[in-house]
């Protein structure tokens, strides 16, 4: 026999309950910020971001992981976004559901779930050794364009769909080919939904660890070009952290890294928030 | 055929090939992870391979059954934790808030996913594994501490995608529901739930995928003892931390055997994709 409960009584206590779980969620992430930031932004200077390195982190700054975070972010973001946003427009403007676009979409929904430590391995077993590139900028840029391709193919996919047909209606009707419409109308529409999904690939490239430290290697110098060997802030904190070489250094970059991604976020979600207010 | 139209087809034709990359990099990935892995796996016993017990590299022992029990214990931990957590947001964020409160809650919590793994990981090693030691007793780094951790990572995951699914199911059904005189949460869980089932458990199995595959931030708070944990306060070694352990040192039939691990690793995690992909594509409008 079922107790009878008032469901007035019953929805109290289960919104209560529900609203208890995502406020953790939400402390646990404000906590996670505040903590790092308390104990980081003191260490973090002018000088703590200009200068080098000194005794594996021990002293000195973390300027040339800056350098290496940056370049490397850089290069995936080169190599992925005309391969993204490519597929983008193939998949919305050149042709109907099919089965090619669904073994396509398939393909990139499964690239988004493959852990990074196999495109790292991956990465060191193609770039690294079978293509001789060795550690270097060129490997783990190749590596992480790859990782972070799957996002922006998603991303420009959503954007380029949720600009009006009337657009491209207007184009046609002015004798304008597909392509000009594509690149005249519909791509410069778009374009801030695109960024997002650039801007998203940024940030994973920024915090990703274990793709990058098997294919980019973690040499403290600045890199000279695409083929030295460059250490990124994530992989930085991770071995400042792991080796207990300096806390005080760890935390200092942890604060750099955690401001990086909460700057690309806010960029991101006005982004989108702009683009979403024009079309939809 | 004109110039123009010449043109339009080479267009197709070059992003029809752009369009298969991401296909064709999964193809290079799954052909070289497999080339690199397989030899040995078969060269040592496939067997011995997946259900030994003893992982000596050095002295050319490779079983892997103890990183294999480890990566399911903490990804169960995982799970555990994240699918309740995830859940609540979800249908808080669909169902139990004001659109502004909504509007300002969805950004904060995909925050989360932007937080680089080595931060959790590092919070794990500062806050976690301290108080457990000193609370729970062990050594701190151990199953619990990877669970937790793990558990909060894959939030964005779960939300995000239950979020997709709940908003996806069509207004009238709430809507008739609310008109019959259900509440809210009976709402929730008679209509909503069922009707968007699929996305959720889609959005749990994809969780668990990011489970399995996170390497960094499991390294830094579990222990890594190649054993098969005997409680949840004891170290383990999970699939991926066992080949980002000792990637770096490797050599020869060793490296091979971390090639295998990924094998596995990779086995495992196309599964769940297929199984996501599968599930969410059979969505009743």
């Amino acid at each position: 026999m079922r107790i009878y409960v008032d469901p007035k009584i019953e929805q109290r206590f289960f919104r209560a309950v529900l609203w208890l779980f995502t406020g953790v969620t939400v402390f646990i992430l404000f906590f996670i910020i505040f903590y790092v930031l308390k104990r980081g932004l003191p260490v973090v200077s002018l000088g703590f971001l200009t200068k080098n390195p000194v005794e594996m982190g021990k002293a000195g700054g973390i300027f040339s992981t800056i350098v290496g975070t940056v370049a490397l972010t850089l290069l995936a973001i080169l190599i992925a976004t005309p391969l993204g946003v490519g597929s983008a427009i193939y998949l919305t403007e050149y042709t109907r559901e099919n089965w090619v676009t669904r073994v396509i979409r398939f393909g990139s929904e499964c690239l988004a779930g493959i852990p990074s430590i196999i495109f790292g391995l991956f990465g060191f077993i193609l770039f690294v050794t079978k293509l001789g590139l060795g550690w270097s900028l060129l490997s783990g840029g190749l590596t992480l364009a790859f990782m972070i391709l799957p996002t922006i193919i998603r991303t420009s996919e959503e954007a380029i769909q949720s600009v009006p047909y009337a657009y491209r209606e207007v184009s046609f009707s002015l004798g304008g080919t597909k392509w000009q419409t594509v690149t005249r109308v519909v791509l410069p529409s778009a374009l801030p939904g695109i960024a997002t999904g650039v801007i998203l690939g940024v940030g994973r490239s920024i915090g990703e660890t274990a793709a990058v430290i098997f294919t980019a290697g973690s040499s403290l110098h600045i890199p000279t070009s695409l083929f030295s060997s460059s250490r990124t802030m994530s992989v930085h904190f991770y071995i400042l952290a792991r080796e207990g070489i300096s806390m005080a250094n760890a935390y200092g970059t942890a604060a750099v890294l955690i401001i990086a991604i909460l700057i690309i976020n806010v960029l991101a979600y006005t982004l989108m928030n702009k683009f979403m207010r024009k079309y939809c | 055929m004109t110039r123009l139209e010449r043109n339009e087809k080479l267009t197709r034709l070059a992003l029809l090939l752009v369009a298969f990359s991401a296909v064709s990099i999964l193809l290079v990935i799954t052909i070289f992870i497999f080339s690199e892995g397989t030899p040995v796996m078969f060269r040592y016993g496939l067997q011995k391979f997946l259900f030994g017990l003893d992982w000596f590299p050095l002295e050319k022992s490779y079983g892997l059954l103890p990183m294999i029990i480890g990566s399911l214990f903490v990804t169960a931990g995982a799970l555990i934790i994240g699918i309740p957590f995830g859940l609540a947001c979800a249908i808080v964020l669909t169902e139990f808030s004001s659109k502004r409160l909504r509007r300002l809650l969805k950004p904060i919590i995909e925050l989360l996913a932007g937080i680089p793994s080595v931060v959790y990981g590092f919070m794990g090693v500062v806050i976690l594994v301290p108080f457990i030691r000193d609370n729970l007793g062990g050594p701190g780094l151990s199953v619990l501490a990877a669970s937790i951790i793990l558990g909060i990572m894959i939030l964005p995951t779960v939300i995000s995608i239950s979020i997709d699914s709940l908003e996806a199911v069509p207004r009238s059904y709430r809507e008739g529901s609310i008109a019959l005189g259900a509440t809210r949460w009976q709402t929730t869980r008679m209509v909503m739930f069922p009707a968007a089932k699929s996305g959720i458990i889609a959005s749990i199995i994809l969780g668990m995928g990011r489970a399995i595959g996170e390497t960094m931030a499991v390294i830094m708070i579990a222990g890594n003892a190649a054993i098969i944990p005997r409680s949840l306060l004891d170290p383990v070694r999970t699939l991926t931390s066992n080949i980002a352990l000792e990637m770096g040192y490797a050599a020869g039939e060793h490296r091979e055997a971390l090639f295998a691990t990924g094998v596995i690793l990779f086995i495992i995690i196309m599964v769940l994709n297929t199984i996501a992909n599968l599930t969410s594509k059979r969505r009743t409008p």
